[in-house]
């Protein structure tokens, strides 16, 4: 059980996220719960790519005694997970856009209100 | 209850039952299951690209088209707040 | 917006320079240490981030216009990939690290295993972290500065 602990915080990390995005109604609720999905998932590839005792692939000055094909943590996922953390900064930026020209229109952020096309 | 909400708990209960399953199906944390591509790439780094950094080393050699790929995404999502806010200036 | 007090435009005059060279250090070694070009990018752009808070996007906006931004950003996007394609043209292959191991620019092998950190190595690596690093810079910062922009507007012409 003890070796499932990240794992079920990835999980949690993702139903708060999912939680936020299913029962609010609050356009800037919604965006912040697809963001915590999103660190959700960047947890999720990072601790699918950790080795017991793995230090940094870094060769620059290693701690003594590190054995280097087995000593290491994988760096395939870690790079993947660098290219989400950039995707999602850019796509942050584009929702957080859309709703502040959605608020400028409607003056509402409540998503029940924005439904119906306006003129 | 309106409908949406109707929806909106089934999913959640869906994907919820999905989840907790699914934790016990992967490998224990710290013991990664395939890793030849990754003892290939942390064995190699330093002959083939002539890096000491591993990620950097997969970032633009090993996985070059990922890295074009999401700066094609950056420039886009530029764009688009440009786009958005092209009418606001003055 | 427009500026704050003297004390937090004062301690910004003081951070704004210690800000660019930690984010310049990242992104110039990140074929040693860990970092890179996203990460040094994002450093700077906070750094410029700073500077909109303190002062207020309208003076910012009074330096520089977002097009110029922009088209760094541009120029960027297009040395990552006339990079690339300098690989396909020397090494025939795309993104193929034609520099490494060629004792040219930056072309030096390090030793395997735990070696010390020297900084004439690793290819087209460093070109590429130049780039991004610019990229990400123009990028993030155009992001901050328009949308601050655009919240202290009254009226939008929609």
């Amino acid at each position: 059980m003890i070796e499932y602990i990240p794992f079920i915080a990835v999980v949690t990390m993702i139903f708060i996220g999912l939680y936020a995005v299913l029962f609010r109604r609050n356009l800037i609720k919604i965006v912040i719960g697809i963001s915590i999905i999103e660190s959700g998932v960047n947890l999720f590839l990072i601790t699918l790519g950790y080795r017991e005792g793995g230090v940094a692939p870094i060769f620059t000055s290693l701690p003594p005694g590190t054995t280097y094909p087995a000593g290491m943590v994988l760096p395939v996922p870690q790079a993947l997970t660098l290219t989400s953390i950039v995707i999602g900064v850019a796509v942050l930026a584009l929702m957080l856009s859309l709703v502040m020209h959605i608020y400028r229109k409607y003056g509402t952020l409540d998503v029940r209100k924005i439904r119906r096309l306006k003129e | 209850m309106e409908k949406r909400t109707i929806v909106a708990v089934l999913v959640f209960a869906i994907v919820a039952v999905f989840f907790f399953f699914s934790i016990f199906l992967i490998h224990p944390f710290g013991k990664p299951g395939q890793v030849n591509m990754d003892d290939h790439i942390i064995a190699n780094t330093q002959n083939e690209t002539g890096t000491n950094n591993g990620v950097t080393s997969v970032v633009f050699d090993y996985r070059g088209f990922d890295t074009l790929g999401e700066a094609t995404i950056l420039f886009s999502a530029v764009a688009g707040v440009l786009m958005i806010f092209r009418r606001v200036k003055q | 917006m427009s500026g704050m007090s003297k004390i937090v435009k004062t301690s910004v005059n003081i951070l704004f320079p210690l800000t660019m060279i930690f984010g310049l250090y990242v992104i110039a070694h990140g074929h040693l240490t860990p970092g890179g070009g996203f990460q040094g990018g994002a450093i700077v752009a906070s750094g410029c981030a700073m500077i909109v808070v303190a002062y207020g996007s309208k003076w910012v906006f009074k330096q520089i216009k977002e097009k110029r931004l922009s088209s760094f950003e541009s120029i960027g996007g297009v040395g990552f990939i006339t990079v690339a394609l300098l690989g396909l043209v020397f090494s025939s292959v795309f993104f193929g690290n034609f520099l490494a191991g060629s004792n040219l620019l930056f072309g030096t092998t390090p030793a395997t295993g735990s070696t010390g950190a020297d900084f004439n190595t690793g290819g087209v690596l460093p070109l590429m972290n130049f780039a991004v690093g610019v990229k990400v810079i123009a990028g993030l910062f155009v992001i901050v500065l328009v949308m601050a922009y655009a919240s202290s507007v009254k009226e939008w012409d929609t």
